[in-house]
């Protein structure tokens, strides 16, 4: 008998909890939910490009000033950034939850005012899977495995198209004039080590380590990737016209929209991966 | 005389009132006597409006106060609160905590990174600029030598200070962007606990301030001519430290280093009317907080629905007023 009602109670315990929606964020916090999230907003535009890639666009109801993609959240209202968080307006948004980087200065404020704030940063390819999974648990979604699935696939392919005259080869991926560059343990050092490229920075250096220019001309990388306008002006820049990458042209230049696909840790990795392939390719080609 | 300073008074009083009131109405979600009855809208006036509109107008007290104080310890009208390391030293402790969190378990497992985080950015900044003020003491070896030897040392802890937040920002780029909208000062997330800390703030330093303000008086007639009134100098410049460092303290935790409300208030007060310090250091308070006050309502509505970070706007009408001042005394 005692048995019948231990079983009962775990019975009703375990329906009780599969009722809600419980994710543990990247603070360690617990973010608690009745039922998926309907009404969302989000402060990153990683984690926008996540909710429109779990196919689930149409429940933003406002998003940071930074998110451009897809180009439906352009419409969105826009709640400010990750310092400057409009917490007005946010409040008056009414969202189930809001996502947001753990640095996101506003997140005490709005979790005092009664918001469920899930903090999730994905800085690398590992943590996005993560983060992928905690949104669609958020969102009641189940889409995150295909999601996963297909960033990999983009990378597999991606790799495949990599010219073998390229592989091994060292590069400087410029993420900042000053100059910072991506590091081997940044999540695009991840997708350029996918693609079997090296990396002229070290790995102990960290994700985006701010180097000495004279680093970057004494490393002689085979390939520098950077915006259109940075590979441009590189050869003005003291001793780099010695660069040989810069003399024979082996650069990657993107504009403005596709390099956010590559430095942006979002659900776009494997885009990412096959417009440095195509790069590379096209590299291949031209020599 | 009297009554030049009961109209300043009011007219004080009079801003206080008004700007508040437009502190509760404007907002980026307007305003509409649904907010007396919509729970949404209520929650928009009264969980967020009011107490920025309260945080902001007791920010701009403490700093006002502050101001006063330290043009009158250093009888230079260019003193300003930050002078002696209070905002570097905040500075870089925010940095330090800004960088700890992104570092966060990753790249270097610091021993206090996780204690520092939980201290978060508001005590981080409180702490910091209390040691930058302790350590201009110390240099200057306590307040006991000269006014000029704490200004010296107050200005060189601020250059080291910032240098080593410049440096932890070169390690943490991450932490650039924190630290930019720190030293721009906001009062966007400023919420009751905010108010909190803040009315405690101006409780432990008004009254004292009030009680000593004659000690400032003494003051302007130089040191040595206080000193031959029994003005023990080293303490009272010891107590008009430590409450300038208090107010400023508790004012930048909150809402950042927010610019020329500490240096313009004073001289607002002084271009309307000539009074001991007692009254000078109260109405330089009441008018930073009508300054900040009106700086935070401008900044939810010049460019709505979104914010600028309310020390730029203070920075370009305290430094136009300033500018506009120092014009119209050249002229005379």
């Amino acid at each position: 008998m005692r048995r019948c009602g231990l079983a009962l109670w775990l019975c009703i315990a375990s329906a009780a909890q599969a009722a809600g929606i419980s994710v543990q964020d990247d603070r360690g916090v617990t973010v608690q939910l009745d039922r998926p999230a309907q009404r969302i907003v989000t402060l990153l535009p990683s984690l926008t490009e996540t909710v429109c890639e779990l196919k689930a666009c149409e429940r933003l109801v406002g998003t940071d000033r930074y998110s451009n993609w897809p180009a439906s959240v352009q419409a969105l209202p826009k709640t400010g950034g990750m310092e400057d968080a409009n917490v007005e307006r946010i409040v008056a948004l009414k969202p189930d939850v809001v996502l947001a980087a753990v640095s996101t200065r506003a997140i005490g404020r709005l979790e005092a005012l009664g918001l469920k704030v899930a903090a999730l940063e994905p800085k690398s390819h590992a943590d996005m899977r993560r983060v992928i999974g905690a949104v669609a648990r958020l969102l009641g979604k189940d889409g995150e495995e295909l999601l996963w699935r297909r960033i990999e696939q983009q990378t597999r392919e991606a790799a495949a198209k990599v010219p073998a005259s390229l592989r091994g080869q060292h590069v400087y991926l410029e993420v900042d004039a000053s100059p910072y560059a991506a590091g081997p343990s940044s999540f695009v050092g991840e997708t350029l080590a996918a693609l079997g490229l090296g990396n002229v920075v070290p790995k102990e250096l960290g994700p985006f380590p701010k180097l000495n220019p004279e680093f970057v001309v004494r490393a002689q990388p085979d390939i520098l990737i950077g915006t259109d306008t940075a590979i441009q002006e590189m050869a003005a820049r003291p001793g780099w016209q010695g660069l040989k990458a810069l003399k024979t042209g082996r650069t990657c230049g993107f504009a403005m929209p596709q390099y956010e696909v590559l430095i942006r840790p979002g659900p776009r990795l494997g885009e990412a991966a096959q417009l440095l392939a195509g790069c590379f390719t096209k590299l291949a080609q031209a020599h | 005389m009297a009554s030049a300073r009961r109209r300043l008074l009011l007219t004080l009083a009079l801003a206080t009132l008004a700007l508040a009131l437009c502190g509760l109405v404007v907002g980026s979600e307007g305003w509409s006597f649904g907010a007396l009855t919509d729970p949404a809208l209520r929650q928009v006036v009264w969980d967020i409006r009011a107490p920025r509109t309260a945080g902001a107008w007791l920010t701009g007290l403490l700093l006002g106060l502050s101001g006063a104080i330290a043009q009158g310890l250093f009888r230079n009208p260019l003193a300003e609160p930050y002078l002696l390391g209070s905002s570097a030293g905040a500075g870089l402790a925010v940095v330090i905590v800004l960088a700890a969190g992104h570092a966060g378990g990753q790249a270097f497992q610091l021993l206090g990174a996780d204690a520092l985080l939980r201290l978060g950015l508001v005590g981080a900044a409180f702490v910091g600029a209390l040691g930058g003020v302790s350590l201009t003491l110390l240099l200057a070896r306590g307040a006991q030598r000269s006014t000029t030897g704490l200004l010296l040392a107050g200005v060189v802890v601020g250059f080291v200070l910032g240098a080593m937040a410049d440096l932890v920002t070169m390690a943490a780029p991450e932490a650039l962007r924190g630290k930019q909208v720190f030293m721009l000062g906001t009062t966007g997330f400023l919420g009751w606990t905010s108010c909190g800390a803040l009315a405690l703030g101006a409780l432990l330093t008004l009254p004292p301030a009030w009680r000593f303000a004659r000690a400032l008086d003494a003051l302007a007639l130089g040191e040595d001519s206080a000193r031959s009134l029994g003005l023990p100098l080293p303490q009272v410049r010891m107590l008009m430290v430590v409450l300038l460092a208090l107010a400023t303290g508790t004012a930048v935790a909150q809402a950042g280093l927010v610019a020329f409300v500490g240096l313009v208030s004073p001289h607002l007060v002084r271009s309307r009317v000539q009074a001991p310090h007692r009254f000078t250091l109260m109405a330089s308070a009441a008018t930073g907080g009508v300054l900040l006050l009106a700086g935070d309502v401008l900044a939810r509505s010049v460019i709505a629905p979104e914010e600028l970070p309310v020390g730029v706007l203070t920075a370009v009408l305290g430094g136009s007023y300033l500018m506009w001042l120092l014009h119209r005394r050249g002229a005379r």
